[in-house]
């Protein structure tokens, strides 16, 4: 009988274990954190895998079994309503909605001046801890740093010059073949080694021989995994999606969780030689189940009402001001132009300034990806680029050709730095050099090739393949380019969700954004989250081809929307760190529209001058008092300076998602803080453009907002601390210092201006209509339903307001009166750091 | 010209003391008074050396103040200027000065601002009397200011696991080199019979002269120096401990361990090179050791797959190469790739994070630079054995551990038997008898008395190791330290008559610091109840008073230069005879662990995630 047939014996005797080892790796890649390497890193709700719980059910089970901190602390909730942030009317409401009217004060007094016990330790480690305690042995210390930098090794993107030397087709039978290979060993005993080279022994064995009892099987794993559930969570990111490694490394959770036992046996072998007991065998008494139900304590419930008075203060001065604000003159004169951006909150006070330098233009917002749904492959790339959200596969390829900028080189970043010979030459040449671009980026910064812009992601200069034509073969199973039907197709379903099918103006910016910035490895989350961490530059220019296509205008007219011959579309990027707009294809204007096109580029660039000065109240460095020109240079010096750890603060105080009309919102001053999808009710009686619109919005406004709520309340377990120490591994992620685990989530310096709420999302429609909509799809509805992001219905006609809970709509009435109103904020701007509260401006 | 050589190392000090008394939210003050520090010192060294340069580059040389005088021995300040100095002074200043800039930005809304620059300040001190320094002893001063600094700034962020480690870590591989130059200056004390002057260790005769007769304790003295210099610029076996200290925020870690700090090691070569120019075999073992690091750094720079640690291993084969261009004799050369390499690392550590946006752009375009490494050429078996040491950095970290750390905890768990009574009952009894011994003539016999200095000073170790590996009472671990020095003492006043005053110059700071540490213990103790020194209690996080007074007594008993312990220290050391090799062992021997069991105590108890789980914590491996 030979080897494999024995193998194949033992797999077909009936399993007396209760151990599954695959269920149990399923349980635990549902558990470990989900971000994707620094290229692709998009936002997504931390605490996914607790989203088919309520919302405090299911941080506090994460609590309590993690360890992690799910809100703020009992005395920054006290410190918030000392300041009156926490406004007392909507605490008391929110007492009385919760525990009755008649419990106001005993829980008021509770909320104020109750004392809790805060410590208590999770469940997690439990097992594992016992090594310490009673083996006196600290495994972590013998086995991480070894286990990081081989794992790092191996997954390596490009940093190392000498990279892993054996390949195969799983991390385990690269490491065997080196084993195998080497007069070396990774282990210093026999038992682990023989182990590794045998290939044949599975994790279930190995627990027997590292932990005994089967019944501690599951929780011992993962206490060890959760030991680094940075390096974790990335390998069972890699093993889901191979793809997001541009040198690929197949790697699976299971071959992690072996290596990582057989090294730990071989600690212990080489610590205690052969007299120890399996670590189980030896337990006092058997830990408690991992996964048992948690009990809510007392101290839970105060957080949670806390949480909900702090979510209600904010969300009451917005509703409010819904309600509150005059009706808007009706303009008869025709616009000058109209400009779709994205529905990113970073563009949200852009629009208001350009709506009030001209205030014939109109503004609409709706998912940066512009409803192209495709791939780009830029001149000379050796692989595709997705440019829409992550869930979406494209069938699509968009290409660049003609490109005409060279890409720079950076010798600083040479490897033969590395060599002690070409070192040698090195560091007395360009060492000297060094010295002087050191002098150069503290005192001139400028753009260079260490430099992340969003204007290289494409050449303006050079051509896209936007439309097909019989000449283009499908490349990798994708079309080159879109037909003129399923060009029409898309532009009619753009033009169709933002409500804009009549009155067009002479010309239609479409403007898609990315960001800047230097010496920053998170530089993806702050491009476009619609074009999967890319700048929406190609997805503008491509809808804007697509829309001003003589065929698509024919096949649109024929499904009532008339475009008039003379308007055009113009794509357009706006890079939200530089506060910088590129326009695209200028060449193709007409005479007429170019006019009108130089006189509109002026009001772009007077806009983005205020949006800087605005933008700069948040930066202590930039004294917003002056002028709006002269700050502008300063926030553009800023995305290029290499000493800039906030280049931009991104999505930090997001809190809004409006689906609805401009009007709904234009004469609010939101802060920045709001996501504005436009929508028009009226021509979607039944509701499907509003599904389509919640079903994209959700995840992607609901993931940006609860990853800086996580990383904003536990910034050390859920967030990636502060960035300043951050050290590069592998080009896939961060790490503190050189042996540390990774660290997903957001670093201090992206969320310490954040308030931790959640995203309330605001639409115009009759309840009923969008309860169906919420209702069509189960993954968005889970959202809702579970409170892991709000939602306020306002009543088209009536104005009244409606608040999802417990599956229905019900009236709701904001806890406040009114907000105050003013003539004109850039007062307020000049002077604050903080959150402003919400304004009417009169 | 002379007389503004102390203005150089004074200014820093000035900016640093200024520096302490800011309230920590003036945040813009703080890096305008180190900026302004920083800057003015390059300037005026910039103003001096043109000076120097246009006076025909003399060598400057300058007696500050005599601290101790006795007899037979004397313990001055002295500052030196020549080619050296004001290479290492142009890169020093003009680095420290573009580093505190990047970070008055950089460290923006920081905890730990105001901490960040006292610490660059005080580093930048060290560094500078370092660099000044005329004698070993001004050297030394220096030299132990660098090393407390680095911890600082490597446990920046106390309140995580892996840097408090990572700065014991490093702290520990300082001690052997601080040893190395203990030890140095006690064997110069008996080849020179005075506290010899740099420049006077360029007159080739006097040199030649001395080493002539003394030999042997001639190469004993460069082995010494040798050994402090490779443990300071992480040569080999102590490579390991730069890329661990890479922990800071990433422009401490361009300045420290990237540039400067690294590469004080060499200046200590270049500085004593006319000392052993003439012993050829000491020439020898300097370039063989340089030429065996490049060679094994470059190989596991090689397959380094974060960013610092590749570049703090590449500067490290750089380094090797340095100390075979001093072995070498080619002073110029050596200044100029120290120059070279010093702007190259700290330009690349702070470009670091930018690597990621680069080289993905690069790889997507196809011009990956992982093009065919040479190694693909060896034979497999060969090239994965390689491959694997360069992986496991050929075991030099657990090397260390496994060499250093494991024999003494091997011997500190044999000690088990001492317990608190034992120590009443038998060691203070014990020690009355010899303090007795040494005051009442004849009471021992003559030939029993050469033992006891050996025989105390062993006492002395065994205190000090059972300090170190104690498990359990933080206090007790303490006063077994201060009690070290008591039978170190004792033994060395069996050595020798000379007066009491100086064993009370010694004994003084390690008393009223080691009273002013009982303090602190028995106050965090009556507060915090749980000393246990088997764990991180993080205590600076809640009391970052009692923290840094706590940290000054720990410098006073260590012997740190603000206490006149530290002439003490030198002054036991040079009632060492030079036949009594053991004797020197086991004093310096118990002055490392000292400083380890101490630096101990104070991370345990005032650094790493706070006990109580109450405040945000990192996971211990982040």
């Amino acid at each position: 009988m030979g080897d494999k047939e024995l193998i194949d014996e033992r797999r077909m005797k009936p399993q007396k274990s209760t151990f599954d080892e695959y269920a149990v790796i399923h349980d635990l890649k549902h558990y470990l954190p989900a971000q994707a390497p620094l290229k692709d890193f998009i936002h997504h709700n931390t605490l996914h895998a607790f989203q088919d719980l309520s919302f405090y059910k299911g941080i506090q089970r994460a609590s309590a079994i993690f360890g992690y901190k799910v809100s703020l602390s009992l005395d920054e909730y006290r410190r918030l309503y000392a300041t009156k942030r926490i406004s007392e009317p909507v605490l008391k409401q929110v007492i009385a909605r919760r525990k009755g009217p008649q419990a106001v004060a005993t829980w008021t007094d509770k909320l104020l001046n109750g004392s809790y016990e805060t410590t208590a330790l999770p469940r997690i480690g439990a097992i594992r801890s016992f090594w310490k305690k009673k083996y006196r042995v600290d495994l972590d210390s013998l086995v991480h740093p070894l286990l990081f930098r081989i794992l790092c090794n191996y997954l390596d993107q490009g940093i190392s010059m000498w990279s892993f030397p054996t390949v195969a087709t799983s991390f385990l039978g690269a490491l065997r073949e080196l084993e195998r290979t080497s007069y070396s060993s990774f282990f210093r005993t026999k038992r682990a080694r023989t182990l590794l080279l045998s290939g044949t022994v599975t994790i279930g064995e190995l627990l027997t021989m590292v932990v005994g009892n089967e019944i501690c099987f599951e929780h011992y794993l993962f206490d060890q995994q959760f030991a680094h559930q940075g390096w974790s969570g990335m390998v069972s990111v890699i093993e889901d999606q191979p793809e997001t490694m541009l040198d690929p490394k197949p790697i699976m959770l299971h071959d992690l969780i072996v290596f990582e036992l057989l090294l730990e046996l071989d600690a212990l072998d080489d610590q205690f030689g052969k007299n120890w007991l399996p670590l189980c065998t030896q337990l006092p008494d058997k830990p408690g189940d991992l996964f048992s139900p948690v009990i809510e304590r007392e101290l839970d419930e105060v957080l949670s009402i806390w949480q909900d008075a702090f979510e209600w203060s904010y969300y009451d001065q917005v509703l409010v001001g819904l309600q509150q604000e005059p009706a808007l003159p009706i303009d008869e004169t025709g616009k000058s132009f109209q400009a779709m951006f994205c529905i990113d909150d970073r563009e949200c006070s852009l629009r208001r300034y350009l709506e009030h330098l001209d205030p014939r233009s109109e503004t609409f917002g709706t998912p940066g990806f512009f409803g192209v749904v495709t791939y780009f492959q830029p001149e000379g790339g050796q692989f595709y680029d997705k440019v829409c959200p992550a869930p979406l596969t494209p069938t699509h390829l968009i290409k660049e050709e003609g490109k005409q900028t060279k890409r720079e080189r950076e010798l600083n970043f040479t490897k033969h730095a590395q060599w002690f010979h070409s070192g040698w030459l090195i560091s007395q040449t360009l060492g000297f050099w060094s010295a002087a671009k050191l002098v150069m980026t503290i005192f001139r910064p400028a753009m260079s090739s260490a430099t992340a812009t969003s204007f290289r992601h494409m050449d303006k200069a050079a051509r896209l393949t936007v439309e097909h034509t019989p000449a283009d073969m499908p490349e990798n199973g994708l079309e080159v380019g879109f037909m003129v039907d399923e060009m029409a197709v898309r532009v009619e379903g753009l033009l169709k969700s933002i409500g804009l099918v009549a009155d067009f103006a002479p010309l239609v910016y479409i403007v898609g954004h990315g960001s800047s910035s230097v010496n920053n490895p998170y530089y993806a989350a702050y491009d476009c989250g619609a074009c999967s961490g890319r700048a929406g530059s190609v997805n503008s220019r491509a809808m804007s081809y697509m829309a001003n296509h003589v065929g698509v205008r024919t096949m649109l007219r024929e499904r009532g929307i008339d475009i008039p011959d003379t308007t055009q579309f113009v794509g357009a990027l706006h890079d939200t760190t530089r506060d910088e707009a590129a326009f695209f294809d200028e060449q193709t204007l007409t005479a007429v529209n170019r006019a009108g096109h130089q006189k509109n580029e002026t009001t772009f660039a007077h806009a983005l001058d205020l949006n800087a000065k605005e933008r700069s109240r948040r930066f202590m460095s930039i004294d917003s008092k002056a002028d709006a020109h002269h700050i502008h240079e300063q926030i553009r010096t800023r995305s290029v300076s290499l000493f800039e750890p906030r280049p931009e603060l991104n999505h930090a105080t997001n809190a809004l998602t409006i689906v609805g009309p401009r009007s709904l919102t234009k004469q609010l001053f939101l802060d920045r803080r709001a996501f504005l999808n436009s929508y028009d009710y009226r021509i979607d009686p039944e509701g499907n453009l509003l599904t389509n619109i919640l079903d994209a919005a959700t995840p992607v406004t609901g993931g940006v907002n609860l990853e800086y709520y996580f990383s904003r309340v536990d910034n050390q377990k859920l967030g990636a601390g502060t960035k300043l120490p951050h050290n590069v591994m592998g080009l896939f992620g961060v790490a503190n210092g050189i042996d540390g685990d990774l660290r997903p989530g957001l670093p201090s310096q992206m969320v310490e201006v954040h308030d931790p709420i959640r995203m309330l999302f605001i639409v115009e429609h009759n309840p009923d209509v969008v309860l169906n909509a919420i209702q069509r799809n189960p993954a968005t509805y889970e959202w809702y339903i579970n409170e892991w992001v709000h939602m306020i219905v306002i009543d088209p006609v009536t104005r009244q307001l409606y608040r999802f809970q417990n599956g229905a709509f019900t009236r709701y009435t904001p806890g406040l009166d009114h907000i105050d109103e003013t003539k004109d904020v850039t007062p307020l701007l000049e002077t604050g750091h903080d959150n402003l509260p919400v304004l009417i401006m009169a | 010209m002379i007389a503004l050589l102390n203005y150089f190392v004074l200014f820093p000090l000035l900016g640093f003391l200024i520096s302490l008394f800011i309230p920590a939210r003036r945040e813009s003050l703080i890096s305008t008074v180190a900026i302004g520090t920083a800057g003015l010192h390059l300037a005026g060294a910039l103003f001096f050396i043109g000076m120097w340069l246009f006076s025909g580059r003399p060598t400057l040389d300058m007696k500050d103040v005599v601290l101790f005088e006795s007899k037979s021995y004397e313990f001055f300040i002295d500052f030196d200027f020549d080619r050296i100095t004001a290479v290492y002074l142009f890169v020093g200043s003009f680095l420290t000065f573009l580093v505190t800039l990047y970070s008055r930005h950089y460290m923006h809304r920081e905890t730990g601002y105001k901490r960040f620059f006292n610490t660059i300040l005080f580093f930048y001190f060290g560094y500078t009397m370092t660099i000044f320094s005329g004698n070993l002893e001004t050297l030394f001063i220096g030299w132990e200011i660098l090393g407390i600094s680095s911890f600082l700034l490597i446990a920046f962020y106390r309140d995580r696991y892996l840097p408090v480690k990572n700065a014991v870590k490093v702290f520990s591989i300082y001690r052997i080199g601080d040893i190395g130059l203990i030890l140095a200056m006690w064997a110069s004390h008996h080849l020179w019979h005075a506290n010899i002057t740099f420049l006077q260790l360029s007159n080739s005769e006097l040199v030649h002269e001395h080493l002539q007769t003394h030999s042997f304790i001639g190469v004993f003295i460069s082995l010494m120096i040798l050994l402090a210099a490779a443990a300071k610029s992480a040569q080999l076996p102590f490579s390991s401990w730069l890329p661990r200290a890479m922990e800071g925020p990433t422009p401490s870690s361009a300045i420290f361990y990237g540039s400067l700090s690294v590469h004080v090691g060499v200046f200590l070569l270049l500085r004593t090179f006319p000392f052993w120019e003439h012993q050829i075999s000491v020439r020898l073992l300097t370039a063989l050791l340089g030429a065996f690091t490049a060679l094994v750094a470059t190989g596991i720079a090689r397959v380094q797959s974060s960013v610092k640690s590749q570049i703090a291993y590449a500067s490290i084969s750089q380094i090797g190469l340095i100390f075979i261009e001093v072995a070498a004799g080619f002073e110029n050369l050596a200044l100029f790739h120290f120059a070279g390499n010093a702007f190259l690392r700290t330009y690349q550590l702070l470009v670091s994070p930018s690597v990621v946006s680069y080289l993905i752009r690069e790889q997507f375009y196809g011009s990956s630079t992982r093009g065919q490494s040479i190694e693909k050429s060896y034979p497999q078996r060969l090239r994965n054995t390689f491959y694997m040491l360069c992986l496991k950095e050929w075991n030099l970290d657990s090397l260390l551990y496994r060499t250093l750390w494991n024999p003494m905890k091997w011997a500190g768990s044999k000690l088990n038997f001492l317990t608190v009574s034992w120590v009443l009952l038998f060691f203070v009894p014990m020690y009355l008898l010899g303090v007795f011994a040494r005051y009442s003539e004849g009471a021992i016999p003559e030939n029993v008395d050469a033992y006891m200095p050996v025989f105390f000073a062993f006492i002395g170790l065994v205190m000090v190791l059972k300090a170190f590996t104690k498990r359990k009472k933080a206090r007790m671990s303490w006063l077994l330290i201060i009690m070290n020095h008591l039978w170190v003492a004792l033994a060395i006043s069996f050595n020798e008559q000379f007066s009491f005053g100086q064993i009370m110059l010694y004994l003084s700071g390690i008393m009223v610091f080691g009273g002013i540490g009982l303090i602190c213990l028995t106050r965090i103790k009556a507060l915090e109840k749980d000393l246990d020194l088997d764990r991180f209690h993080g205590h600076s996080l809640t009391r970052p008073k009692l923290a840094f007074i706590f940290l000054l007594a720990c410098l006073g008993v260590t012997g740190f230069p603000i206490t006149p312990t530290f002439i003490g220290e030198d002054l036991i050391f040079s009632h060492i005879h030079e036949n009594q090799v053991v004797l020197a062992f086991f004093v310096s021997l118990s002055f490392i662990i000292d400083g380890l069991a101490i630096i101990r105590i104070y991370a345990r108890i005032f650094l790493g995630p706070h006990v109580k789980s109450v405040y945000e914590t990192a996971y211990r491996s982040s």
